[in-house]
This record gives structure tokens, sequence and C-alpha cells, in this order.
């Protein structure tokens, strides 16, 4: 009873929001409104936006992980902070920071330009760069956790029986944390499928090319509430079914 | 930028309660009848300057009185009075918006423009593209910010553009984020409101004929709901009147 009770009322806070979308919702019309071109377009870049960040977090994020967890150098804790800077930072902000970074007067956005004529504000690349900011904190996160609470003596062990530091790495460490890194890359993945500050401030909003269903929501709402609670349950039902779908199969499985 | 909007309205609903407490204090006497206590107004992001010095305005006037704004979009806004939200003025950048309170059965005494806004472009300081009018914005090398149609701002710009073939490079969610691009260097020109060009020292304003086909106009009323309605009553008496008009003119805005 202890603890059933705090976590019925924690589970309650959570699910209202979404009865409260449910019963709102415009059911009639609902067939209807999702088979209109601009949501399918909005729904398919939020997809492929999100996992190609999801795979940038994954490349960059799991060897900094592991430096996180296994290296040990002056400053750790630092570097662990700034890891942070994208969690704390509201992502406005980001945003803010990467147009002054990637932009087309930014630090390395100008030399990007002027040397070979590449342009990352108000492009998909820019969105999924957008994304990759704010969600790998928690990919890193989740896989540093569980880079700690593996035992290190199998890969003690490799290296003793000869193994170099990459053979170690891949045989050895990563296969013990594969549920670590799966579960940080769902994280990662519904972090950067929901994300909205971050991207309408450095890649803007342009149909098919910039505009997510965040994005897309958040205009309607502008206009039609009913329209922006169809966009909203869409993006719900289709990131709860991959997760689950995911989940089965990497988490528990 | 949504969780911003829901604390806005947390806040507002906040300060609402604090005020409360202060709303049976003996207030000094002042010019009107029971005009006294908070008053909560509801306004229009692009009207933030303006109506800041209005309010601060307004409280010398009438002692005793104590104005709260609540800035944002106007849409936004309007969702928030039908929602229940306890304001007591709502001042709209659009008929529209306002129209929706409206029909809500949200307004009392119906809705007056107080004051109309034009559009202008935006470009960086010193103008190092060359832009004289809208037909600049065409040329391949000019990269362009509008609003986008949901709001406004992007309302008016497509009414302004016209058959005029303008590939903008993104659509905003509100005028502000598109008067920043300008500001960071990341366009060359956004089609803004000559009140946000004015209030920005980094950015140039170019007028352009075309911006008379797409005036905007502004509407505020009283909301029935309100709890001060004395104080709601006088406030909109205030903007309407010559002193408020002033102000108004003075951050770029036109008489009605």
């Amino acid at each position: 009873m202890g603890l059933l009770v705090p976590a019925l009322a924690g589970l309650l806070f959570l699910v209202l929001p979404l009865v409260g979308l449910v019963v709102r919702a415009p059911w009639s019309t609902m067939p209807a409104r999702l088979a209109e071109p601009a949501v399918l377009d909005a729904l398919w870049l939020s997809v492929r936006t999100a996992t190609m960040a999801t795979a940038v977090c994954l490349v960059l994020g799991v060897p900094l992980a592991w430096l996180l967890a296994r290296a040990d150098f002056p400053g750790r804790r630092v570097v662990r902070a700034l890891v942070t800077v994208p969690l704390v930072l509201p992502p406005v902000v980001g945003g803010v920071a990467l147009l002054l970074v990637f932009g087309r007067r930014g630090l390395i956005g100008e030399w990007l330009d002027s040397a070979f004529g590449i342009t990352l504000p108000f492009t998909t690349a820019g969105v999924v760069l957008a994304e990759a900011f704010v969600a790998m904190p928690f990919l890193v996160i989740a896989v540093e956790g569980a880079l700690r609470g593996a035992d290190t003596r199998y890969e003690e062990a490799a290296a003793t029986l000869g193994a170099g530091r990459w053979t170690t790495f891949t045989r050895v460490t990563l296969p013990l944390v594969a549920p670590g890194v799966a579960a940080g890359g769902v994280l990662c993945w519904a972090r950067a499928l929901g994300e909205f500050g971050a991207t309408i401030t450095f890649a803007g909003n342009f149909p098919g090319r910039t505009q997510t269903m965040p994005l897309a929501v958040y205009l309607a709402l502008e206009t039609d509430v009913q329209a922006a609670i169809v966009l909203s349950l869409l993006l719900l039902a289709v990131s709860v079914t991959i997760l689950a779908a995911l989940r089965d199969k990497w988490v528990s499985g | 930028m949504k969780p911003l909007r829901l604390m806005a309205v947390a806040l507002a609903a906040v300060l609402a309660f604090a005020a409360c407490g202060t709303k049976d204090d003996p207030a000094p006497q002042s010019g009107e009848k029971g005009v006294t206590g908070p008053v909560t107004v509801f306004a229009a992001a692009s009207l933030t300057e303006a109506f800041t010095t209005i309010g601060a305005d307004f409280e010398k006037a009438h002692p005793g009185t104590k104005v709260t704004f609540n800035f944002a979009g106007s849409s936004a806004l309007a969702t928030q009075i039908n929602e229940g939200a306890p304001a007591d003025v709502f001042a709209s950048a659009a008929p529209k918006n306002m129209q929706t309170v409206t029909d809500a059965g949200n307004t009392k005494g119906g809705a007056k423009v107080f004051v109309k806004n034009q559009l202008v472009i935006a470009v960086a300081k010193g103008n190092p593209k060359g832009i004289t009018g809208l037909a600049d914005l065409a040329k391949p090398d000019v990269k362009v910010a509008l609003c986008a149609e949901q709001v406004p701002c992007g309302a008016a710009a497509k009414k302004a553009i016209g058959d005029l073939k303008i590939t903008p490079v993104t659509l905003e969610q509100d005028v502000k984020s598109a008067l920043s691009k300008v500001k960071l260097g990341e366009v060359d020109a956004a089609l803004v409101y000559r009140t946000d060009a004015k209030s920005s020292p980094d950015v140039d304003a170019v007028e352009f004929p075309e911006s008379a086909s797409a005036i905007n106009e502004y509407p505020i009323a009283a909301l029935k709901n309100g709890p001060n309605a004395a104080g709601a009553g006088a406030f909109v008496a205030y903007v309407l009147s010559e002193a408020g008009r002033a102000v108004l003119l003075k951050a770029g805005f036109q008489a009605p």
C-alpha cells in the first residue's frame, strides 16, 4: 500500500493529459483530417529525422559514454556536467546557440558556407542536428549508467587474453551493455521525435523540409485546436507503437 | 514554446490569485468611482512595449490599480480566455482572434479597433543587399523569412505578396522569431510589422506600397468573466483615449 498509492497517483498524473486529448478529439472527422497529405509529410519527416538523429547520437554518444565511464582523466566531472547542458538549456535557447555556431554567420557555419557551400539552417540536415543536440544526453546518460553497472572483469579478462581496446569494446563491452544502449536509443528517439524548440529556432518551419509533427501541431493550434489534437494523437500513437514494438524486441527480449 | 504558454497561463492564474489578497485593501480615492484593484490584461505580443508604458500611465491615472499583463500570440490568448483564464481585458492583433472570443460569448460591450499596424520589409542594418521593394525578395540570392499563414503576420504577408513569386526559406511561428532571423543574419529579409522593426535597433525597415492592401486591425474588449469589471472598462477607455493613442503612435502603430 505504502508504494502503491503514490505509484498509482504518478500513473494518473502522466495519463490524465492523454485522456484529455482523447476525450476532446473530433473522432468523426478524424479519418479525413489524417488523410491530408501535409499530415503524412510531417509525420514521415518526423520519423525520418528522429531516426537519423538517433543514429548520430549512437555513433557519437556511445563512445562518449564509454569515455565517461571507463577512462580516468582530469576534469571528468566537468565533462559529465557539460554533457547535460542540452537537458538544462531551454530548447529555444539551444536553437539560438546552434545558429550562433552553425548559422550563416556562425563560428563554424560561416566557414562551412564559404569552403563547401554547406548551409545547415532551414534544411532537413538542420532538423537532424537540432534533434541530435537535444536528445544526445539521454543516450549518453543511459549508456554510461549501463557501463558503470557492467562487470569490468570481463573486459580485463579479454585484455589479458590479448584483445585490443577496439576488439574488447566491440566484442565484450557492447554486448554486455546492449540493453542499456537500446534503452538509451529508445529514449533518445522519443525525445528527438517530440523536439520542438531547437528545431523551429534552428531549422525554421517549411512544409516537407523542416516542418516536423510538433511544429505542425503548434501551428495547427493557432487556427484549429481540433486539428492540433488529431495531430498530437497521431504522433503519440505512432511513437507508442514503435517504442512498444522495439521494447519487446530489444529490451526485455 | 508550448510549455512556455502553459506556464504563462499558470502564472496569470497565480498572479490573479495573489492579487485577490489585496482586493479588500482600502484603496486610495481614484478619479472614477470603483476603479481600483488588479486589472489583468491579455494582449498580443506585438503590443508588449506600448502596453507596458500604457499600463504604468494607467496606474498613475487611477491610484490603487495594478495592471498585470499576459503577452502572447493572439490565438493562444483567445484559447486561454475561452478556456476560462481570469482576464479582464483582451487586446488582439487580429479581428479573427477577437471574433473567437466574442463568438464564445466572453466579451462585454463589443470590441473596438484601437490601432492599425502595417507590414514592412525588415533588413539588416545598412541594408547590405540593397532591397528597395517587394520584387527584390523574389531574387534567388535573397533569403526570406515569412510568418506562417496561421498567424496574423503571415496572413497579412500572403495578402500583400499576392501573385508575386517569393519562396521563403522558413515560415516562422510568430513575428518576433521572423525578426530574430534577420537580426542573427540567417535571412536577408523578413516581412514584419512596422512596430516590430522600429523596436529593434539592429534592423532597418523598408516600406513597400503593397502593404497597404494588408493592414492589420487591433481590436480591444472588456471580458465578461473578468473579476474587475470597473477596472476593465477604465483600461479600455484609457487605451482609446488621446493619452493612450499617443503612446501607441509613438511605437509605430497607426490610428484606426
